[in-house]
């Protein structure tokens, strides 16, 4: 289909004040009287606080108060506390100094005293697991892992667990989360080839290049609150519940987000701080965090040690897929990465069966949230150079084995085997293969120019990708101007601005004439899906749709009553509605949009349906008599999980001798339905891309087991990709088939370009070494050489958290 | 625990050397020599060390740029890694310089650093960056040599209770050159070669180098004996910039009539001081620079080479550098 603005650049309006520095991020607020505060952080990975003394402080110039975690709401454990007197890991809050300024809130965290009683700690979750093992918390050791609702337990597997499992595979010993479908180990038995492998996938930091600062101050009872999250609106509730407020209490200010890749995804304990703060002092506080504190509660990424066996018949069709996972989890909370790497190796491979079985462990290292492709990336990382060692024993080239169990029509996800709402793997895998020009590519492997040898990689990703149920709202003004409210925070991918453009294309208005509203709840926007999990696309063009659909019906029904007929005689366009028989009956949009305050009711806002959610009750409430009011929940059917699907190719120069790695090309094409915004999926499939070479290659938690000490809390120890470590050029491309269960088309597409990009590289590293060599990610320099050298890598198999 | 935050000190920045001197002198262990700042912030914004006086040294005259001298080149301690790595005079004579200061930190670092602060620069040691109490930070015992320490960054040669390397990528280039670096204090100037200037734990367990408390590093000497050697430098680091080095290779090489008849060679990162490895230079001279002969000193580089558990990668790693530095210079 033809649309006028999708499909098309346009330069969003937040662009101009971010290249010219005028953005303001949460650091750049300033506010009357504001102080700044400083946390007293735990050195400790776990210990009991006691006879805190921080009298001396107080008595400080300059000094304006303490804040500690008995002033606070506790959530429920395993949910991570703002500040505690039990810290879970080194770097957890204790406390929090206000102060007239930060170097006076410092000096007088180093004149505090306290007693730190050591309490046990492990970063090794099969530690935690074997019998007698230290727990991570006092109250359990393992996690039934679910988002928002994690339990804690208390799981040993015994002795002979782990003395069955058998050199260096994963002991599996009873799970507390499983699934499965059909008779996998029949299927495995039947198998023409079973490959049984463990691997680990290392936890890492998200290193958002803004930290997570947060100012907050109160006036006249609200709390006005400025913070750097992925999402606006859906962060409010969120908000109200975690500070014990109403809604309508909070103001808060997320106009632009310095990065957040999941570690921002909805509002974090931390903000709580500064708003108690503020609150006890009675002035505006503002806490900045520094990139070390980034590091040390900034959220991570979860570990994975796994194990998969996988069944193929003789044509590389995958007939059993039984994989067991361990997740390193964190203290706390944490994200449910292993469902989602479960149901992302089922959508994968569309395997004839499948098992699931997987257990949460704690450790004393970062608390865990979602990390671009939670758990699903991981599985590209480990199950993709698999595929790779499965074609060469069964003779298939890679592509061919690929091609054979990429979903396409009538794929299935999950143990429900729930149908994807389109998918199309196969055209992805076909036009990565194409611009990177595979079958000629794959003649280089194996090359040798010097010390260096090539290799060429293929690598997949699947993620969910959308969503129903959430409202859109728009607002046609007697100025002339279509104002789209939107709750889409601003994550950097411009998707506020993209799906608005849906309702622009709806209303057929000129861009020039939509105003986006968003960024502050002051703005009156609509309840949206937070800007996570690849749905932002799917989910709010489906908002700004109905919104827009309302917006249309009620210009129709205002031009009947007006203008005679009824409303099925009236088309839009040129920003009037018409009559379709005689276009010279029309109104203007401004004029429509003037009526509809002079009607009222539901024209203006002053009535709005039962349906939508509070927010967007409140929205329509403080927007009601200032224009015609469009406002609807998504209510359009959703049959089946909307998906996005990437296919990568890569090529590497991997010198022999130094175990150095270059990508020196990379190609990928991305099913995400009909492509909105052409420049941001060619920027998101690129950058999506290098970091998935950081995880292949570079990142990494490393802790002292001794101690539980971090070993990188700084960029250039937590080493994201540099420009120099990533290809100078990429390609990118999108099938652009549009996914039916979306009016436009549209479906997301920000988690499996990172993926793709990971397994490709990975593969294409074991392509240059000859075959299969790591169950690993990254894969160091250090850990190359050594396979080179034929040396022992210097870690175990299965360790976690080691260099 | 570290905070990002300094502390209050007192800023001093005179503009001759006699004042720089004179201040380093009256303020002893209290005393801060600050060149480009990139070591010197960190330390402070982390709170793990402390001094009351920071003697900054970035406008003392005389002590920036590179001057064509007798018998070779003088390279003020305040010349930025930069203007070494774009100078033509290095590039022509000492390329191995100009190319291990190019593959330093990043751009912007490059940029604010200087060959002064590169050498004198303090390890980078995780733990010891971390803020613990291990043997060089006075304390007694040291985190990276235990039995599941991560020191995948650590040394292979002359551990002493202390196990960290030397990350400068310049110090084995000077190293290679036979650099002289000239040091004033109260007691005047004194000129010490490249390869004493940096001392391992065995000599002082809390130095890097020969410079003490008033001591000043004012320029570094290179003599014209090595001028348009074949010289390699290769760094070894997990990424392309930004990074210290696994390992770092530098060598000075004559051939005449098809056999070595001049080298020195130094590795950065094996030890706590620039390794020169004598006994290749021993091996190689008098011998083709070939595969045969770069194979015979790539294991002779590596030998009595004493792993750590996450480190052992780094034999193989400094025999292929050596093999290389020999075969493609």
């Amino acid at each position: 289909m033809a649309y006028t603005l999708l499909g098309k650049d346009f330069t969003p309006p937040d662009v101009r004040a971010k290249v010219t520095g005028s953005a303001k991020y949460t650091e750049d607020f300033r506010a009357e009287g504001m102080a700044f505060c400083k946390l007293l952080l735990s050195p400790a990975p776990h210990a009991r606080v006691t006879n805190v003394d921080v009298s001396a402080v107080l008595e400080m110039e300059g000094v304006l108060g303490v804040l500690q975690a008995s002033e606070l709401r506790a959530p429920p454990p395993p949910v991570e506390p703002a500040l505690t007197d039990e810290p879970l890991f080194v770097g957890q809050p204790i406390l929090a100094v206000a102060a007239e300024n930060e170097t006076i809130a410092s000096d007088a965290l180093d004149a505090i005293t306290y007693d730190l009683e050591p309490l046990p700690f492990t970063v090794d979750p099969l530690e935690a697991l074997y019998p007698g093992g230290p727990s991570a918390r006092q109250d359990g050791n393992a996690a039934v892992v679910n988002y928002g609702n994690t339990v804690v337990e208390t799981r040993h597997w015994t002795a002979q667990d782990f003395a069955a499992a058998g050199d260096g595979q994963l002991p599996t010993g009873e799970p507390n989360m499983e699934w499965s479908y059909g008779d996998v180990d029949q299927a495995l038995a039947d198998a023409a080839l079973v490959l049984d492998e463990s691997f680990v996938t290392a936890g890492l930091a998200h290193h958002s290049m803004e930290p997570r600062t947060t100012m907050a101050y109160w006036e006249n009872g609200k709390c006005h609150l400025h913070g750097s999250v992925q999402s606006q609106s859906f962060s409010m509730p969120i908000l109200a519940g975690m500070l014990g407020m109403e809604q309508e209490d909070i103001v808060f200010v997320s106009e632009y987000c310095g990065g957040g890749f999941g570690s921002k995804a909805v509002p974090f304990p931390s903000m709580a701080i500064p708003v108690n703060l503020s609150r006890k002092i009675g002035r505006p506080v503002m806490m900045r965090l520094t990139r070390h504190e980034e590091y040390y509660l900034g959220l991570a990424r979860t570990g994975m040690q796994g194990r998969i066996r996988l069944g193929f018949n003789a044509d590389g069709r995958v007939t059993a897929a039984d994989l067991f996972l361990i997740q390193e989890n964190g203290p706390h909370a944490g994200f449910p990465n292993l469902t989602g790497a479960a149901a992302g190796v089922s959508a994968m491979y569309q395997p004839e069966s499948m098992r699931f079985r997987g257990v949460g462990v704690f450790t004393n290292t970062p608390p865990r949230m979602a990390q671009r492709g939670p758990g699903y990336n991981e599985m590209s990382a480990a199950i993709e150079p698999l595929i790779d060692k499965a074609a060469r024993e069964l003779d298939l080239d890679r592509l061919a084995i690929r091609m054979i169990n990429a979903p396409g029509e009538g794929a299935t996800v999950g143990p429900q085997r729930t149908p994807l709402t389109s998918a199309f793997l196969p055209e992805a895998l076909t036009m990565a293969a194409e611009q990177f020009n595979w079958e000629e590519r794959k003649a280089l492997s194996g090359q040798r120019n010097g010390s260096k040898v090539t290799g060429v990689g293929v690598g997949l990703a699947y993620h969910p990708a959308g969503n129903n149920g959430f409202d859109g709202l728009v607002r046609l003004t007697p100025e002339g101007k279509l104002h789209i409210h939107t709750g889409v925070g601003n994550l950097g991918t411009y998707s506020h601005s993209a799906t608005s453009r849906v309702a622009a294309e709806v209303l057929k208005c000129d861009w020039a004439d939509c105003i986006i509203e968003r960024g502050d709840s002051r703005r009156h926007l609509p309840h949206n899906q937070g800007q996570f999990g690849s749905n932002t696309s799917f989910t709010m063009s489906r908002t700004n749709y109905v919104a827009a659909m309302d917006a249309v019906a009620k210009l129709k029904e205002i031009a009947a009553m007006d203008l005679g007929g009824s409303p099925g005689d009236y088309d839009i366009g040129g920003h009037r509605v018409f009559a379709r028989d005689d276009e010279s009956k029309f109104l203007t949009y401004p004029d429509a949009a003037a009526r509809a305050i002079e009607l009222g009711g539901k024209f203006s806002g002053e009535e709005a349906p039962e349906d939508i959610n509070p927010t967007t009750q409140m929205a329509v409430a403080g927007l009601a008599g200032t224009g015609l009011i469009g406002v609807a929940r998504d209510n359009i059917e959703l049959n089946g999980q909307p998906a996005a699907h990437v296919a990568g190719c890569a090529q590497v120069e991997l010198d022999v001798e130094t175990g150095l790695v270059e990508v020196v090309d990379y190609a990928a094409a991305v099913d995400c339905g009909t492509v909105v915004h052409p420049m941001s999926l060619a920027t998101q499939t690129k950058g999506g891309a290098v970091m998935g070479i950081g995880m292949a290659r570079y990142e990494r938690h490393i802790y002292d087991r001794q101690n539980g000490l971090p070993g990188n809390i700084g960029f250039h120890q937590a080493k994201p990709p540099s420009y120099l470590d990533v290809p100078a050029e990429m390609q990118t491309g999108a099938v652009d088939m549009p996914d039916p269960e979306n009016p436009v088309g549209i479906k997301g597409m920000g988690e499996p370009v990172m993926g793709a990009g990971l397994a490709a590289v990975l593969n294409a590293i074991s392509d240059a070494m000859g075959g299969h060599v790591f169950n690993r990610t990254p894969v160091t320099t250090d850990m190359i050489v050594n396979a080179l050298a034929g040396q022992e890598q210097s870690h175990g198999p299965l360790d976690v958290n080691t260099a | 625990m570290s905070k990002d935050m300094m502390r209050a000190f007192e800023l001093y920045q005179p503009d001759s050397v006699e004042n720089a001197v004179e201040l380093l002198g009256r303020f002893g262990a209290d005393g801060w020599a600050m060149a480009g700042g990139n070591d010197t912030l960190d330390w402070f914004k982390d709170r793990v060390k402390y001094a009351g006086s920071v003697v900054d040294l970035s406008g003392v005259e005389g002590l920036s740029g590179i001057r064509e001298t007798a018998d070779g080149v003088e390279i003020g301690a305040m010349t930025t890694l930069t203007e070494i790595e774009a100078s033509p005079l290095i590039q022509e004579r000492y390329s191995v310089l100009a190319d291990s200061a190019r593959r330093v930190a990043s751009p912007q670092i490059r940029n604010t650093g200087t060959i002064g602060g590169n050498v004198a620069q303090d390890t980078r040691c995780w733990y010891y960056r971390y803020g613990v109490d291990c043997y060089r930070a006075g304390g007694n015992s040291c985190y990276a040599d235990t039995p599941q320490g991560q020191n995948r960054e650590h040394c292979l040669w002359g551990a002493d209770r202390c196990i960290a390397v030397t990350p400068s990528d310049t110090a084995p280039a000077l190293v290679v050159l036979d650099a002289r670096m000239a040091i004033v204090n109260a007691d005047g100037e004194r000129e010490v070669p490249a390869e004493e200037f940096f001392i391992g734990p065995e000599i002082d367990i809390e130095r890097m180098t020969v410079l003490e408390p008033g001591d000043l590093l004012t320029a570094i000497r290179i003599p014209n004996d090595w001028a348009g050697a074949q010289f390699y430098f290769e760094k070894v680091a997990d990424r392309n910039t930004w990074d210290f080095p696994l390992v770092n290779i530098a060598s000075a090489m004559f051939v005449e009539g098809g056999a070595v008849s001049r080298i020195r060679m130094a590795a950065g990162a094996v030890e706590c001081v620039p390794r020169r490895l004598s006994v290749v230079e021993e091996i190689v001279t008098g011998s083709a620079p070939d595969e045969e002969t770069a194979a015979l000193a790539g294991q002779a580089a590596v030998r009595g080479a004493t792993p750590f558990n996450y480190n052992h990668f780094k034999i193989p790693l400094l025999e292929n550098l050596v093999k290389r530095a020999i075969r493609d210079s």
